[in-house]
């Protein structure tokens, strides 16, 4: 009988896969984050819809576009926030020692794009069902829908690290540092929804999507990176 | 495509690799120079004074619309040039610092990074003026001037978060990580978008004249260049009078 091979016999592969089992299970045993996570997103969406039926129904394509992006951006800054900053320095000290820092990174970037990912279809669903459904080409609106959850969580774990690092209000800095860096790929991001809104055709949104998909690439190259200069403080 | 297209376009792209490498490079030389440099500065005053005097008299192509504001180009144009020369070198002063720690590379990065604030407000507070009396508004939504935003905005960020520990130490290496990140992740984007996004009014993009159009008999070249080479050089002379002083406040508090 030959040894079985797989994946996980890759020593980076085994941590990130155990960081990743450990992520969700703390998050499952502390439910009332994820939960408070998830109402967020909902009564913003109620405020929404009750600040809308006052005139009447649905709000107009762009609004609907534009109001859709800033709840999942704030949605996206207070999910990712909370991941580096719960962990207590001599958490950080353990870990350390157990795993390299690459391993933690990727770890904490593939959690918070699932976790994303959820926060982001929830969402979209809330917000079809109140708000009415202008969306004309929905395959592309919901690829680029997970691309912005994969975008936000790349760029906002190495920002949540940093802000985890300054201490005190975390979640301010963490808006501070995160917000322009982020404004061009929420341009891309809404030119491309606002594409599938209109049902263009995929040839128009093309090159902004390649685009969101090499900017995807080098933030996650650059925190692969940093990273571990972050950590050794 | 004929083959003299394709040579430029080939002698283009090898100059804007070669050319920043170039700048980088220099800048940290004369930034970090230890004796007075009396000949590149006066080069530089020479070059600053000059062009502008040049750049206001010449006689230049008479164009619809943008008339004599024409001659914006010869001073808002290059701070921009020279505003993210210095922010390069600040970046690789950052990437420095991660390699090997120290207070000094920590203050450079520093100081670079605050003489690229200063010429990109005033790049800004150039091109709101010609935009006011050309466009008629001080701020448009334009994709150039929403770059440019976000850049400062970037710049503005990292000084937050330097004010924002106590630990000198942390400080200088979590900010570093911040430099070079938003480098990253913004910058080569405010280049690409303004190509990307549909039409802007701005100088160059869509039909709008720009420098080749601008300039029929390459005079307005011959002043553009040394204003360019002119404002590169001083943002370098700037952060090295501003990183002198701040070694100079260590060295105090030191003692």
């Amino acid at each position: 009988m030959r040894p079985e091979t797989n994946l996980l016999t890759v020593p980076l592969l085994r941590e990130i896969s155990t960081l990743l089992a450990k992520d969700f299970r703390l998050e499952w045993r502390q439910r009332a984050a994820l939960g408070g996570l998830l109402l967020y997103v909902g009564s913003t969406v109620f405020v929404c819809f009750l600040s809308f039926s006052l005139r009447g129904g649905t709000p107009p394509p762009p609004a609907w576009n534009a109001l859709l992006w800033v709840i999942l951006l704030f949605a996206a800054i207070n999910a990712v926030a909370k991941g580096f900053m719960q962990e207590s320095a001599g958490q950080r000290l353990y870990y350390y020692t157990l795993v390299r820092p690459q391993a933690i990174i990727l770890a904490k970037m593939l959690y918070n794009a699932l976790l994303l990912t959820v926060v982001a279809l929830l969402g979209l669903f809330l917000y079809t069902v109140f708000l009415g459904n202008p969306i004309q080409s929905p395959g592309l609106f919901v690829g680029n829908l997970l691309l912005g959850a994969l975008g936000f969580a790349t760029t906002l774990t190495l920002v949540s690290g940093i802000a985890a690092k300054a201490g005190g209000n975390g979640a301010t800095l963490m808006a501070v540092l995160g917000f322009p860096i982020m404004v061009p790929m929420l341009l891309l991001l809404v030119k491309v929804s606002k594409n599938a809104l209109d049902g263009l055709d995929w040839s128009v949104s093309q090159s902004s999507v390649l685009t969101l998909v090499a900017l995807n690439m080098i933030v996650g190259a650059t925190s692969y990176l940093l990273f571990p200069f972050l950590w050794r403080g | 495509m004929n083959n003299k297209t394709i040579l430029i376009g080939v002698i283009a792209s090898i100059a804007s690799i070669a050319l920043p490498i170039l700048g980088v490079w220099g800048g940290q030389y004369l930034i970090e120079q230890r004796t007075s440099g009396v000949v590149w500065k006066s080069i530089t005053a020479l070059l600053l004074i000059g062009a502008s005097a040049v750049g206001i008299l010449i006689a230049v192509p008479r164009l619809p619309i943008v008339n004599e504001s024409i001659r914006n180009l010869f001073f808002h144009v290059p701070m921009w040039f020279s505003m993210i020369m210095v922010l390069l070198v600040s970046v690789w002063y950052s990437i420095r610092y991660l390699r090997e720690p120290s207070e000094r590379l920590d203050v450079l990065a520093h100081e670079s990074a605050k003489t690229g604030i200063v010429l990109g407000l005033l790049g800004l507070a150039t091109g709101s003026v010609w935009a006011k009396f050309t466009w008629g508004a001080w701020w448009t939504p334009d994709p150039r001037l929403n770059g440019a935003a976000v850049a400062m905005l970037i710049y503005g960020a990292y000084l937050v978060l330097r004010g924002s520990f106590r630990d000198e130490q942390q400080r200088a290496r979590v900010s570093a990580i911040y430099n070079i990140f938003a480098f990253a992740a913004a910058i080569p984007l405010l280049f690409v978008l303004p190509r990307l996004s549909g039409p802007s009014l701005h100088p160059g993009q869509t039909g709008n004249p720009g420098f080749n159009q601008y300039d029929l008999d390459n005079t307005m070249r011959q002043v553009f260049y040394p204003a360019v080479i002119g404002w590169i050089l001083f943002a370098f002379w700037l952060t090295q009078v501003s990183s002198r002083f701040a070694f100079l406040k260590l060295k105090h508090d030191e003692n």
